[in-house]
């Protein structure tokens, strides 16, 4: 491969990842955007989103790399996959928020991040006691079409990933943007109180945070299975602490900057995995988050905290 | 004379923050059509009144009627549809939301129809300032504009009772003025309201009743021309003579 190909191949593996982080990153910035808080538990939301889309290809008859389909019926089985997994893990978010935060709600201080530590921890384990600690292989039901680029390849996989990852983000954008509850959702991020008073019920904005953010984290589970072609119980952890990384980057609470920060630890992890190794991308995408949260505390786009006196 | 026709009736209300007891059975009946003037230093209860009313804060006993119906058990949002809106102190507009964006929020609770354009229309013919800067980021705006903004917003959930928060605060002399002759304006188009304000000599020229409430009581009620002759407010209040430290 000449360094052109390398570097558009990284590009196109880059962009992959940081579609996933994105979207991972998105639930991230959104719960703390509302109410400030750290959501550990989404690392394992993720994960257990991977599983259900696992469960779901696996009902619709699709297992391991044996079944290719095409046409309509891959459409209609993505869809699926899609719509199911991202409304299981966004039901599991909701049930995360109503039963075991909302009671915290008026605690200050730590314990509810401590909570969602925990939450992370038993999603772990109802995963490595049901399903196992082995790793899965995911479904591919895509049929090997690609394009070449001198030695780079430009895989199907790889557009369906980025169709369905923007077509998720600018449905984000769009209900954030113009609908009356996104902009109850903006004014509750902006100052909660006020928007208490304007009428918004802000147990239903918090709870449709929840919803959303997870279901993203679904989607993003299903997208590291279509690129990796496993699952594992472990799998949360690290694309969860790089997402996490992602929407600090950005600016945690802005939505553009957990999309822009998400894709750029993506471009640097095979970026650095390219240049200097594999080993060493977890070491430079940790030095972001420890610089950013040194030098910049409020990331890329984020903006300085208000002061709330 | 006709039986006095109460629109807010707050009745025998003790709020405690913890263990401060922060209104003491506080009392205030607020008529159809009032100005209502609710005077007194930091810290007294004023905001607590406020948050009380809106629902933001639920008193320990006594109780909130609105229009004959008792609100204590219902939600900030209900609050609004029954008639009730805030123009919070220090104006809380979403800052990072365009002017236009902020009076929707006023309206939130409402369908969005020909009542909404009607609305934005009197806002923007009481403030043409808010429609110049109807796309303008919030937080962009002076102190003053965005007092507009603030009352515009309050405006668009249609209230018949207006809660406003120190309205002055912050503000040039001039433009309190200004600020004062709307409130008048709004109150002369069939709006309740029920302000609470450090400016005391502003609030009583334009209200017909005032409170004053101190460290959580209320030390004294009465017709503003009353209040304004008062010893203890022209003391206190209207700085008319040297106040000795408590």
């Amino acid at each position: 491969m000449t360094s052109g190909e390398l570097f558009l191949q990284q590009l196109i593996n880059g962009l992959n990842l940081g579609a996933m982080y994105s979207l991972l990153a998105l639930g991230f910035t959104l719960v703390y955007g509302i109410m400030e808080l750290i959501n550990f538990s989404h690392f394992n939301v993720f994960m257990v989103g991977a599983f259900i889309a696992l469960g779901v290809l696996r009902l619709m008859g699709l297992d391991g790399q044996n079944v290719i389909l095409s046409g309509l019926p891959l459409v209609a089985v993505i869809l699926v996959a899609f719509v199911v997994t991202m409304f299981s893990t966004g039901m599991i978010g909701v049930g995360i928020e109503r039963l075991l935060l909302r009671p915290l709600r008026a605690v200050t201080g730590p314990a509810a991040m401590i909570l969602t530590i925990g939450v992370s921890y038993i999603l772990f384990n109802i995963i490595l006691i049901g399903v196992g600690g082995d790793t899965r292989n995911f479904a591919n039901p895509l049929p090997s079409v690609s394009w070449h680029f001198g030695e780079a390849t430009l895989r199907l996989r790889d557009v369906l990933i980025w169709g369905i990852t923007i077509v998720l983000m600018l449905g984000l954008t769009y209900f954030v943007q113009f609908t009356k509850l996104g902009k109850g959702m903006r004014a509750t991020a902006q100052d909660p109180e006020a928007a208490r008073m304007m009428g918004v019920e802000v147990d239903n904005v918090v709870g449709l945070s929840f919803f959303i953010g997870s279901a993203l984290a679904g989607a993003s589970g299903l997208i590291f299975g279509l690129y990796y072609n496993y699952a594992k119980v472990d799998m949360g952890f690290s694309a969860g602490l790089r997402a996490f990384t992602a929407a600090v980057l950005g600016g945690i609470g802005n939505v553009p900057g957990a999309m822009l920060g998400g894709v750029l630890i993506g471009l640097i992890e095979a970026g650095s995995s390219q240049l200097i190794g594999q080993a060493w991308a977890d070491v430079i995408i940790f030095s972001i988050l420890v610089i950013v949260l040194v030098f910049r505390p409020a990331g890329l786009l984020g903006r300085q905290a208000p002061n709330k006196s | 004379m006709a039986e006095p026709d109460i629109l807010l009736d707050f009745a025998g209300v003790n709020t405690y923050y913890g263990d401060l007891h922060a209104l003491k059975n506080v009392s205030y009946q607020i008529q159809r059509g009032e100005i209502i003037a609710l005077l007194g230093g930091n810290a007294c209860g004023k905001s607590t009144t406020m948050k009380t009313i809106m629902g933001v804060v639920k008193p320990t006993t006594g109780s909130v009627t609105f229009d004959g119906e008792k609100i204590d058990g219902l939600s900030p949002a209900q609050r609004v549809m029954r008639g009730i809106a805030p123009v919070l102190e220090a104006r809380r507009l979403f800052p990072r939301m365009t002017v236009f964006e902020n009076l929707e929020m006023g309206a939130y609770t409402r369908k969005r129809g020909p009542d909404f354009d009607e609305d934005l229309d009197r806002v923007y013919s009481l403030f043409p300032r808010v429609k110049e800067r109807r796309n303008q980021i919030a937080g962009t705006l002076s102190g003053g504009e965005q007092q507009m903004v603030a009352i515009g917003r309050a405006l668009m959930a249609r209230p018949r009772l207006l809660c406003m928060d120190e309205p002055s605060m912050g503000l040039s002399p001039l433009f309190v003025e200004t600020v004062f002759d709307i409130i008048t304006q709004i109150n002369k188009q069939g709006t309740t309201i029920f302000m609470v304000e450090q400016n005391a000599s502003m609030a009583l020229s334009i209200a017909h009743r005032g409170y004053v409430l101190q460290t959580g009581v209320v030390v004294l009620e009465g017709n503003a021309r009353e209040l304004e002759a008062n010893p203890l407010i022209r003391e206190a209040y209207l700085g008319e003579m040297k106040v000795d430290a408590e």
